[in-house]
């Protein structure tokens, strides 16, 4: 048995060593928020937050998580940053779109004012295909508003 | 009154004729300009759901007892099997069900491009048919591929006959001319990758089959589907809520939905197929490369008097021939064009549409040699283009619905007349220049489709259509178009779409065919229900129907009575009004096409080849634009895609092998946040007066089509260089600049663009 920090909640699993913590979310606790888009870490779909560092969560395997709490979009969801992505329409097909929350969420949890420049930096990591980019920018900037 | 008419159905520039029945379309097109919803910015209707991860992609849908598909696939781009042992697979751990190529059509023992599949495995977890490939046993002869287009032509290996096209005399026409232009482009292969992969769950329940999948099109899965499996069309229900992006490459079921059905079939339980990110770049179809020779002439006032091309388009091992030669036949008022296309059929996988094929391409060759030509002729590019504008529609003569390019051009101006300030900053080996292009695309959209719309008591609507949003927001614009015809608020409007056995037929979203396909139906159906409330309204309140309309939640009349429209809703109790509405026939005897004009603006460093993009300004033409938010992303989603496959994306293939060599995201270089320009974006907004009740085209591929030969007309604005390959990597930038600067050392006998 092993147990897993997840959005405050506490959770014991049977799973097989090799697991990775993507497929235990969406597959054994039913949190389909998490996308898996490449399942090998290059493109930050998967993105969450392990105790707040955003964390690749396709090539992070479930039993490296250990004490650490676990943060996905469903814990988010309460987060200005949802609204201001939904507002500056920084979504297209969407299917990027809580990752690019989720670390965005680590962005201004660090840095709540961050430049363009800053935002250009932190954010690229997180690939999205529909080229939401220029209202990522702006949702990030104004995400207090 | 329904009536049947024979019309073109246009989808992806390929047009068909049909017959179709259609309603006569009696509503009038609202004035220009914003109204009420339409027109005004609005976000997402599903935004929140899709943000906070709570919209159910294909991805997501998790059915009691499903398995797990895993497909193997040739790492041969041409082989044939020898010797294949299935048995292994089937003994393996968790395995439900096993299919080889004598089981499925789409599985086979000789495969003729790397990643074609060969048999299929369901197990309980993905791990587990993972790990029954790997004990497939089986041998291979290894066949010597074909992977040159230009010697596919040469052998005859083609898809389709050559499509030859020719309108007055093009030897004439160079004959005419003061000043010729010749030169040769080439454009790569570029993967879709759509964020979501291709997939699909499979249920049989009775004789019914369910098919879940990530698709642009419902009803052409399942018609293809039924067709495939010999089922009545409604005993296969296909259902699409979310979807992750397609780009063209989800219009039809593929081969991993036929596989998920028979494996769900033999097994008796729900089945997944899903392709990896590897698998998404081997077989989910690319827009394939293209060879251009290219030649132009024009009179010394810059009237074009000749274009000619010949198209060579690596299409694979199977796919259709997208019009390369489609912008040089439409873009200008040239009198003697001929071109001819081919489509080789190589041992490479197969190409699928990808936002607008063929015109993205052919715009990069044909744009690219205009501005070759307007530096012969000491003559601005803009000028040269205006001069040759096409007031009619040279290919067959019929006149425009609608067209605003001169209008496009005009608000260009202000973008293009930086030029000047852009050159002057330009600073050691960093070189800046600013180069536009022009674009031409379908976008009409056509019938049939259709909607309802359902009026509950307590004032609030529905929109019921079995249509999908891949992720343009489309459900957003219908809701908005109901909203403003039944005069609710927008948040009073909710839209129900994504499942063939719950709404009416609806077309495909792609070709830009969405809005101006559903639109007009949503508006006819809104219509539909609002006039029965209106008539019910009049009989309540005795006053002439003709004084009342809805407007802001209310039933005005035009004397300053106004009452909310629960007041009649509300007598309906548990009852709803119904609204029926259909897409009406396109303006005979016209062409419905889109149009528009970019800016780009590039700094170059010639001593490193590298390219940035500093400035993307674009002007469309795409009729009345119903969400100005929404439609400021789809040309900003187009540029990004268009600078993507402009400087850093690129299949690359072993050109021993054919094997595809960068199949993952860290290999295969699509644009990140840190790579995107300011872009400005502005549409010129007026409805088509001839098209539908709403006068709106599509949107979704003409943003995508212009960027790669403005950024290249601004490579040679800044250097004097000649970019012709795409993608403009650094060696193709050094390349071009020694060009250039050989041409400066020998300025006569030039004879490329």
């Amino acid at each position: 048995m092993y147990e897993l920090r997840v959005n405050g909640e506490s959770y014991r699993l049977d799973v097989p060593v090799g697991r990775t913590l993507a497929g235990v979310l969406r597959d054994d606790l039913g949190l389909t928020g998490t996308k898996v888009a490449c399942g090998e870490g290059h493109c930050g779909a998967c993105t969450v937050l392990v105790d707040g560092v955003p964390t690749l969560s396709c090539i992070k395997l479930v039993h490296t998580v250990g004490e650490h709490e676990v943060t996905t979009i469903e814990g988010l969801r309460d987060h200005p940053l949802v609204d201001a992505f939904v507002r500056a329409d920084a979504l297209q097909c969407g299917y990027c779109t809580p990752g690019q929350i989720v670390s965005a969420s680590a962005l201004v949890a660090a840095n709540p004012t961050p430049t363009s420049d800053e935002i250009r930096h932190q954010m690229a990591g997180n690939i999205c295909r529909c080229g939401t980019y220029p209202k990522i920018e702006e949702a990030i900037l104004t995400w207090r508003d | 009154m329904a009536r049947l008419i024979r019309t073109e159905k246009e989808v992806e520039g390929r047009y068909e004729e049909q017959w179709v029945v259609v309603d006569e379309d009696v509503l009038d097109q609202w004035p220009t300009g914003p109204r009420e919803v339409v027109g005004r910015p609005a976000p997402r209707v599903d935004g929140r759901l899709r943000a906070s991860g709570q919209a159910r992609y294909t991805a997501d849908v998790r059915l009691p007892g499903m398995l797990h598909a895993a497909v193997l696939r040739s790492p041969h781009a041409r082989a044939r099997v020898t010797r294949l042992d299935l048995e292994p697979a089937r003994r393996a751990t968790g395995v439900r069900g096993v299919l080889g190529p004598d089981d499925l059509n789409g599985l086979t023992r000789e495969p003729s491009y790397r990643g074609a599949g060969i048999a299929a495995v369901a197990a309980d977890s993905l791990a587990e048919a993972r790990a029954a490939l790997d004990v497939i046993e089986i041998e291979w002869e290894v066949l010597e591929p074909l992977l040159d287009a230009d010697e596919a032509v040469a052998r005859g290996s083609l898809l389709a006959e050559p499509t030859n096209y020719e309108r007055g005399d093009l030897d004439q026409g160079l004959a005419q001319a003061d000043v010729v232009v010749e030169a040769e482009y080439r454009t790569q292969t570029v993967l879709h990758n759509s964020m979501e992969p291709h997939q699909s769950v499979c249920q049989w329940e009775g004789d019914t089959l369910t098919i879940y999948t990530s698709t642009q099109w419902i009803w052409g899965v399942r018609a293809d589907v039924a067709a495939a499996l010999g089922l009545p069309e409604d005993k296969v229900r296909v259902v699409c809520e979310f979807m992750g992006g397609g780009f063209g490459s989800k219009n039809g079921p593929g081969d991993f939905t036929y596989i998920a059905a028979e494996l769900a079939r033999l097994t008796g339980r729900p089945v997944r197929c899903a392709l990896t990110r590897r698998e998404e770049n081997l077989d989910a179809g690319n827009r394939n490369a293209t060879i251009q020779r290219l030649v132009a002439g024009a009179r010394s006032d810059g009237t074009l008097t000749a274009l000619g091309g010949e198209f060579v388009a690596s299409l694979g091992w199977d796919g259709w021939l997208a019009s390369t030669a489609g912008p040089m036949q439409m873009l200008y008022a040239c009198d003697n064009v001929r071109t001819v296309e081919y489509g080789a059929k190589l041992n490479t996988p197969p190409m699928k549409a990808f936002r607008a094929p063929g015109f993205v391409e052919g715009t990069f060759g044909l744009e690219c040699l205009l501005d070759g030509l307007a530096a012969k002729l000491d003559l601005d590019p803009l000028e040269l283009r205006r001069r040759n504008h096409a007031d009619a529609d040279l290919v067959d003569g019929r006149p425009f619905s609608s067209k605003n390019l001169a209008e496009c051009y005009r608000r260009a101006e202000k973008h293009w007349a930086r030029r000047h300030e852009v050159r002057a900053r330009s600073e050691g080996s960093w070189k800046r220049g600013v180069g536009l292009a022009s674009q031409t695309w379908y976008g009409g959209g056509g019938p049939p489709s259709y909607a309802w719309v359902r009026v509950g008591g307590d004032g609030r609507a529905s929109v019921v259509t079995a249509m999908q949003d891949i992720g343009t927001g489309t459900r957003t614009a219908m809701a908005q178009i109901a909203a403003e015809e039944l005069g609710l608020p927008l948040e009073r409007v909710t839209v129900a779409l994504g499942d063939s056995a719950r709404g009416p037929y609806a077309s495909v979203s792609a070709g830009s065919s969405t809005t101006p396909s559903m639109g007009p139906a949503v508006r006819s159906a809104a219509a539909d229900a609002a006039e029965q409330i209106l008539e019910l309204a009049a009989e309540r309140f005795h006053v002439e129907r003709r004084v009342l309309s809805l407007r802001d939640g209310h039933i005005v009349s035009s004397d300053g009575g106004s009452w909310p429209i629960e007041e009649i809703t509300g007598l309906l109790e548990e009852g709803q009004i119904q609204g029926r509405g259909n897409r009406g026939p396109n303006p005979a005897g016209m062409r419905v096409l889109t149009f528009g004009v970019q800016v780009a603006e590039v700094a170059v460093d010639v001593e490193t080849g590298e390219v940035r993009v500093e400035r993307v300004a674009a002007i469309h033409d795409v009729g009345r634009v119903i969400n100005p938010l929404g439609a400021s992303s789809q040309v900003e989603g187009g540029i990004i895609q268009a600078i993507g496959h402009t400087l850093s994306e690129e299949r690359l293939l072993d050109p021993a092998t054919g094997d595809v060599l960068n199949q993952t995201l860290d290999a295969y270089r699509m644009p990140t946040i840190a790579d995107v320009p300011e872009i400005v974006s502005e549409l010129v907004d007026i409805p088509d007066e001839h098209l539908t009740n709403l006068g709106s085209k599509g949107l979704g591929e003409p943003p995508i089509i212009p960027t790669a030969a403005a950024i290249a007309n601004a490579i040679r604005d800044a250097t004097g260089a000649d970019v012709r390959s795409l993608p403009l990597s650094r060696e193709e930038m050094l390349r071009a600049l020694r060009e250039a600067e050989q041409r400066r050392r020998e300025p006569v006998g030039a004879t490329t663009a």
